[in-house]
């Protein structure tokens, strides 16, 4: 089972650096012109042409694209000449350590407040939650990005607002850089995940052993800590499995806000100049990220549910 | 049946209502032209200016209205191609299977596997930037959502005796389609229309936001947080006005949307959605 989920992840993996590739090459609009504006002379589009291997056919340009990708070799970015997999490396870093700091604050958090409101179920913890999270479920990022900024940037001068990184700098000097980002980052993916967690412990409370421990006399806490929430750790590890794929996918917005030096600032910025292989490049790096995450989502489900692992 | 609907939900009708019409009637009760300038950069709110004027002096209540414009009707044309795109093909699947099933829905588990906007980033570093290219890739990119609910809600429906007794009775699959499978799918997908049409307004707010979206000196919501925003660190909250127009359009369609869900739900005793 696991096997053949993995083969199948790998596939899509393959389709998608296809689908990339398509996107980029083929569609109408002529990449050297693009580069060059629509001012430029036969001759520089010709050159450009030729040494961007454009004229060679669609198939062999895609089979060194992905060998060099197999290498580890990304190309160089067309607007600088710099190595693109050197540039992707620390941006990547960056991007991953604000992830991570987003998710130690919401996973904890989330799961918390979600038992909360199934504590609560239909009174008015639940439903000052629930409303609580239906709002911001329909926030713009920017929205929330800006107003944190305004507040705890500008008015209280708490945190930096731009939030700038640099190598050599100390952990926790890091940390207090990503600290806005981090936080907006949170809100973001907590209505959901909250949402996602009461909805999962929900279902097995309608299970019969919950009943038989309610009816012997346990504490509703105790019944949701020692009874409910073992038996939801599936549902709830593939919740935060796919809340950790949207993060990493909102970082891009989020990154732009407070000018993180993050993979999705980099994608954008180069987005805007058209510059082809770096945004092939990341683009496939956030598929792989976020193809990689729904398989472990996958997998947890599979490995902790008996009747899936063996199938009839 | 007596209609009574929840307080939450006439709020929400209002209130959409109420941001539809200022679209609709902004050159008649916009105060200032979308692009004339006429006051000092980011001067705060004041009765002439009831917002305050924008980055380049130019009336931000004016600006909002016509913004509400373009958000408003490119995210509906957007919503509309996916809709139509993604309900056809999606009841197409459901109702013939076989290979044209297997080959639609492989390619949208394909598009799916790629993150949306990552997706639009990349197709529209290569297209030259016009409104049509914009709501196509939108369009087309969404669809895909539409398809999947669609082709399940298809799939039950399928099943139920009244279109066995259709085909039976020698019923085009066209006429099927339309006729027996389309009115029974019409409640939830009524419901997902308002979330698709929220999610548009959030996708091309983004899109305008980083600079790919609707290019200035056309106003939009999006692009209104972008112009504005530099004045944050100055404590102007000139960007946050925009933006909370999106999320106060975004959670009152979503309180519509809850209400209709509710309401199918209930109807079919609790079964479905």
């Amino acid at each position: 089972m696991i096997a053949q989920r993995v083969a199948l992840s790998l596939l899509i993996l393959f389709a998608v650096s296809v689908v990339i590739f398509v996107g980029t090459e083929i569609l109408p609009g002529d990449v050297a012109q693009n580069i060059l504006g629509q001012t430029a002379t036969p001759e520089a589009l010709a050159n450009l042409r030729e040494k961007m291997g454009l004229n060679e056919p669609a198939l062999s340009r895609y089979l060194s694209w992905l060998g060099g990708l197999l290498q580890g070799d990304l190309g160089v970015a067309l607007t600088n000449g710099r190595d693109i997999a050197e540039s992707l490396i620390s941006r990547f870093g960056n991007t991953l350590f604000l992830a991570a700091v987003a998710a130690i604050m919401s996973v904890p958090l989330a799961i918390f407040l979600g038992l909360v409101a199934v504590r609560y179920r239909d009174r008015w913890p639940d439903k000052v939650i629930s409303a609580a999270t239906l709002t911001s479920i329909s926030l713009p990022e920017f929205f929330i990005g800006y107003l944190l900024m305004l507040f705890f940037a500008v008015k209280f001068p708490a945190f930096p607002s731009v939030a700038s990184v640099y190598d050599g700098m100390g952990f926790l000097a890091r940390l207090h850089a990503v600290a806005l980002p981090a936080f907006a980052l949170t809100l973001v993916v907590l209505a959901h995940m909250m949402r996602m967690t009461r909805a999962a412990v929900l279902n097995v409370m309608e299970s019969p052993f919950i009943e038989t421990a309610e009816l012997k006399g346990l504490s509703s806490f105790k019944v949701i800590y020692r009874h409910a929430l073992p038996n939801a750790i599936a549902p709830i590890v593939n919740v935060v499995m796919l809340n950790m794929a949207y993060l990493i996918v909102g970082v891009v917005v989020i990154e732009v806000i407070f000018v993180y030096p993050g993979l999705g600032q980099y994608l954008v910025d180069h987005v805007a100049k058209r510059d082809v292989p770096v945004v092939q490049a990341a683009g496939l790096i956030f598929a792989v990220i976020f193809i990689g995450l729904n398989l472990i989502a996958d997998i947890t489900a599979l490995l902790s549910n008996p009747r899936l692992r063996h199938p009839k | 049946m007596k209609l009574s609907i929840p307080l939450s939900a006439l709020f929400g009708i209002a209130v959409t209502v109420t941001i539809v019409g200022v679209a609709v009637l902004a050159p008649w009760i916009a105060p200032y032209s979308m692009s004339e300038i006429v006051g000092e950069v980011w001067e705060p709110m004041s009765t002439t200016h009831l917002l305050g004027t924008d980055t380049l002096g130019r009336d931000l209540l004016s600006r909002l209205m016509f913004g509400a414009r373009t958000t408003l009707w490119i995210a509906a044309l957007a919503t509309m191609i996916s809709f139509c795109l993604g309900t056809f093909l999606g009841l197409a699947a459901a109702v013939f299977g076989g290979w044209i099933d297997q080959v639609l829905s492989r390619l949208v588990d394909l598009v799916m596997a790629i993150p949306t906007l990552i997706l639009a980033l990349v197709i529209l570093s290569v297209l030259a930037p016009s409104l049509t290219t914009l709501i196509l890739v939108m369009g087309l990119l969404d669809s895909t959502r539409v398809f999947r609910l669609t082709r399940s809600v298809g799939h039950d429906i399928v099943v139920m005796d009244y279109v066995e007794a259709a085909v039976l009775r020698g019923e085009g699959r066209l006429w099927i389609i339309f006729r027996e499978i389309l009115p029974n799918a019409l409640s939830p997908l009524i419901a997902e229309l308002g979330l698709r049409f929220i999610f548009m307004v959030l996708f091309l707010s983004a899109l305008s936001f980083l600079g790919l979206g609707i290019q200035p000196p056309e106003a939009d919501w999006g692009g209104m947080v972008k112009e504005n925003k530099d004045g944050i660190v100055f404590g102007i909250p000139a960007a946050l006005i925009p933006a909370a127009a999106i999320a106060v359009l975004a959670i009152s369609v979503n309180l519509i949307a809850d209400w209709v869900l509710k309401r199918t739900s209930s109807l079919k005793g609790g079964q479905n959605v």
